[in-house]
């Protein structure tokens, strides 16, 4: 049954051969790279000393769990002695699981990030976060940027649709989020959810405000399978189970179709939110010196370097080079994203989701 | 006189803290129900009762409760008459598999049928495609009926036990004389058999709708894809930002009294076996032969155990070593991967199985100490109040661990006492919820030593304690270390509760598994999934070990 594609679920051992080489190329660069990128000399020597005392760093991040982990063991064989626990989840589940802590006295998070722009908003308020600006940051892109030099965005993606093209024609499969509310798709479609991903609480309201909560109460009498994470959907689209997904992150699903999943990627043609995400220092983060460093580690040329040649990210760094077969960022219709809006909106974008799609 | 004195302080102690584990989080549940920012309310409520959306996901729950009970009795009920009654081949085999269904954690079933039932991408249903070239899937376990199905799987070992064990202690003639008198074999199953044993079906069904009632993991990942809720999920999603664990609270207490009520219906009809043909041991039971339904009967009885355990089984190990779940098993799609990401490269492994162990070990310890020290006082009637004690010991079992976690979360996030972001709060949630278990098992053990090698030793001048320490803990030992391995189990597949529980830093297996399963990582959970049934088996054959006999406890 559907073997036509079947020797696609290993890369070839030249390519694999390649990737091993670019690894241990990154592996060598980033100790190199990190003091120098960051502070020069002694200040640095004494940061790396304290984060060593420290002993390690804890991540809260919605970041793909293998991008998550990689990135973790990458840190960890940089600063030997210092141990990345990575707590993955989605942006909103770990927006809660940091407040709750905090109504409760627990300072455990030293990193954080989110695919939420609007909880950067409401922690900066609540002075939640400490101020800390990477390395070479006035060189970034406006929309990485923070003025408040508290958190930068370390990395983006649009927000797409997927589909298996082993069940859908290319010249079948939606190209626009309009087409989603086509009759055919009715029971084929899924969806992540959001109130678990960061993205796609955005998504849901920049949809809104384009086509109004009109087109999500079509949406959902199309009775997509709801799923949470953004990277759920991908998985669901290749196994089979439904044919398109009203949502991915693009980065994933770019991920997903290199490794030889049966998943493709459509840039809707009426345009498409771009998830930037920021990363800061907790203010009353228990390992402060460690997480400093994390900072300047995800910001670094290499690592950005990695995440846009092997992750399929966006990156701030004006110095990376990009694989041919990813759009250039500027190529694509974005639609604007407003952080402050989502930070007043998102109770009302949970509520009313759940209220048209059942859970 | 002196000497029970002496011992007294020990009593009250243990008595005590079993007041305080059951009152704090209970008192602060229904308080929190009705109080706001501006006094005491009942809008909480209010808000329960009339939003059409929570008045749904209540009515789905009993509805879903109540097919779980009818569709366990189905299955449990005619699969004790065929193990204790007939000359059905392979009993032990069949009794093994019934056990491995009891101890399966139910998530990890619910998840195994994503693989096999999903309406498009489930082996199953693609299967059943291939043969008769059909557009709809056989089965779409994203339902209600779905549900109902996974749940039955894993709880119809409470109606079997019920059943089987009834009918292990009744006596075989009143079947035999109905037989001469020419009845035929079904019409001896319905009117002599049945009646006999209506009881025990009706406490097994009880027990099944219990265990439907207060499940999370299958709902959340069976029900939530289709888009309803059942009240454990609804009242998780409180949690979730911003929080409204008033709201939870207020929703926590129709299940509870939902549960209160179905056991104090059991009882009663417990209480009422009236029978004088039940508990007469050692009478005559001749095994009614088959005939030509032997083996339609055991295709039947196979085909279950497939559902519940072969094909589940099979799916997650497959999943273990697919890079793909959904595509063939052919070489190209064979894979160590999911193995030494899992063990060697996500950093929560580690920490999740080591706070499960932790937790497993612990509570199993101080579960099993507690209940066996509450149930020799409630044994032994050592202190005035013992029945009230023992009633306490198995309170817990009307407190579904998801109410009892959000009673947990009010009572220990705040001061004095902050026991949220630490094992602490698992471990005070793990004893109540298996408290139950461990009492009932200890209560059974004590039941069965006499008290006069105990008095015999009184007599001779030893005191209560030391009689406790030389006398009546040797021989308690096999049943109470059963007890501790009954804890365990019931720990290290505990997700209801740990669920609402957790912080980053204190992550259970449970939770990561339904963490991975959120952001659809198959084969990290497969594997995983495997660990936890291989942790629990280990732990069944230690039981059998000790015990001698077991888990389900009739012998056929």
């Amino acid at each position: 049954m559907r073997r036509s594609n079947a020797g696609s679920w290993s890369s070839s051992a030249p390519e694999r051969a390649a990737r091993r080489r670019a690894l241990v190329a990154l592996l060598l660069a980033v100790p190199a790279a990190l003091p120098l990128g960051t502070a020069p000399g002694a200040a640095a020597q004494d940061r790396l000393a304290e984060g060593r005392r420290e002993g390690r760093v804890v991540w809260y991040t919605p970041t793909a769990l293998s991008t998550a982990e990689r990135l973790a063991r990458l840190f960890e064989q940089g600063h030997p002695g210092i141990k990345v626990d990575v707590h993955r989840s989605g942006a909103e589940r770990i927006f809660q699981r940091l407040l709750q802590e905090a109504a409760a006295g627990i300072r455990n998070c030293d990193v954080l990030d989110t695919a939420d722009a609007g909880h950067v908003v409401l922690l900066k308020r609540r002075g939640m976060l400490a101020r800390y600006a990477p390395a070479g940051a006035e060189r970034f892109p406006p929309a990485f940027r923070d003025p408040d030099g508290v958190a930068y965005g370390w990395r983006a993606f649009p927000v797409v649709i997927p589909y298996n093209p082993r069940l859908v024609p290319a010249a079948e499969a939606p190209r626009t989020w309009k087409d989603l509310l086509d009759p055919k798709w009715r029971g084929r479609l899924v969806t992540a959810h959001p109130g678990y991903a960061g993205s796609v609480l955005t998504q849901v309201l920049v949809l809104a405000n384009r086509y109004g909560w009109e087109y999500w109460r079509q949406l959902a009498q199309q009775k997509p399978m709801l799923v949470q994470s953004v990277h759920d959907p991908s998985q669901v689209v290749s196994s089979g189970e439904r044919p398109v997904g009203v949502n991915g992150a693009e980065y994933f699903l770019y991920a997903q179709r290199k490794k030889g999943h049966p998943v493709e990627i459509v840039y809707p043609e009426d345009g498409m939110p771009l998830i930037v995400v920021p990363a800061a220092v907790l203010a009353g983060a228990p390992h402060p010196a460690a997480a400093r460093l994390f900072l300047d580690f995800l910001f670094s040329r290499p690592v950005q370097q990695h995440l846009a040649a092997e992750e399929g990210l966006y990156v701030p760094h004006p110095d990376v080079a990009y694989p041919p077969d990813k759009p250039r960022l500027g190529d694509l219709r974005l639609l604007p994203v407003d952080a402050e809006e989502l930070e007043r909106r998102h109770e009302e974008v949970k509520r009313r989701f759940v209220e048209l799609f059942g859970a | 006189m002196i000497v029970v004195e002496r011992a007294l302080p020990v009593w009250i102690v243990a008595a005590l803290l079993l007041v305080a584990l059951m009152a704090l989080p209970l008192g602060w549940l229904a308080w929190v129900s009705v109080s706001s920012e501006r006094g005491a309310t009942l809008a909480h409520y209010a808000a329960v009762f009339t939003d059409p959306r929570l008045q749904r996901a209540l009515w789905t729950t009993l509805v879903m409760a109540a097919w779980v009970g009818l569709v366990a009795v189905a299955l449990g009920a005619p699969l004790g008459w065929l193990t204790a009654r007939t000359d059905l081949p392979g009993k032990a085999v069949i009794r093994s598999l019934v056990l491995a269904s009891f101890v399966t954690p139910p998530f990890l079933g619910a998840f195994a049928w994503i693989m096999l039932a999903g309406p498009n991408a489930g082996l199953l249903n693609r299967l059943w495609r291939a043969l008769t070239g059909a557009d709809a899937p056989l089965v779409n376990i994203f339902s209600l009926p779905g549900l109902v199905f996974v749940i039955a799987l894993y709880t119809f070992p409470y109606v079997y036990v019920m059943i089987a064990n009834t009918l292990a202690l009744i006596a075989s003639d009143l079947e035999e004389a109905a037989a001469v008198l020419g009845a035929g074999r079904v019409r001896v199953a319905l009117t002599v058999t049945l009646p006999m044993v209506l009881p025990a079906i009706l406490s097994g069904f009880i027990l099944a709708v219990l265990q439907a009632l207060a499940l999370f993991g299958s709902p959340a990942m069976l029900a939530m894809p289709a888009g309803f809720h059942t009240v454990t999920t609804q009242i998780w999603a409180f949690f979730q930002y911003p929080p409204r664990p008033e709201m939870a609270a207020a929703f926590s207490i129709p299940l509870l009294l939902a549960t209160a009520l179905l056991l104090q219906l059991q009882k009663l009809v417990l209480g009422r076996r009236g029978f004088a043909t039940v508990g007469g041991r050692g009478a005559q039971r001749r095994p009614i032969p088959l005939g030509p339904w032997k083996y339609p009967a055991l295709a039947a009885v196979l085909a279950l155990m497939a559902c519940a355990i072969v094909l589940p089984y099979g799916v997650l190990a497959r999943a273990a070593f697919a890079r793909a779940w959904a595509q063939p098993l052919g070489w190209e799609n064979l894979t160590l991967a999911n193995w030494t990401f899992t063990f060697l490269e996500y950093s929560a492994t580690r920490g999740a199985v080591l706070n499960t162990l932790e937790l497993g070990v612990t509570t199993a310890t101080v579960g099993a100490a507690l209940a066996a020290l509450l149930a020799y006082i409630a044994n032994r009637r050592l202190l005035p109040g013992h029945q009230a004690l023992a009633f306490l010991a198995l309170a817990p079992v009307v407190i579904p661990g998801v109410v009892l976690a959000v009673g947990l979360f009010l009572a220990y996030t705040r001061p004095p006492l902050v026991l949220y972001g630490t094992l602490w709060i698992l471990f005070v949630a793990y004893v109540t919820k298996e408290m139950p278990v461990g009492y009932s098992q200890a209560d059974a053990t004590f039941r069965g030593i006499h008290p006069e090698l105990e008095e015999a030793a009184r007599v001779l001048g030893a005191g209560r304690l030391r009689v406790l320490r030389e006398i009546t803990a040797p021989l308690a030992r096999g049943g109470i270390i059963a007890a501790w391995c009954f804890i365990f189990i019931g720990v290290i597949r505990e997700l209801s509760a740990s669920i609402i529980l957790f912080t980053p830093a204190t992550r259970v297996m449970s939770v990561v598994i339904f963490d991975l399963k959120e952001e659809g990582q198959f084969g990290a959970i497969a594997v995983l999934g495997l660990t936890m049934l291989v942790m629990t088996f280990a732990t069944v054959l230690a039981v059998q070990k000790f015990l001698g006999r077991d888990v389900l406890g009739a012998r056929s």
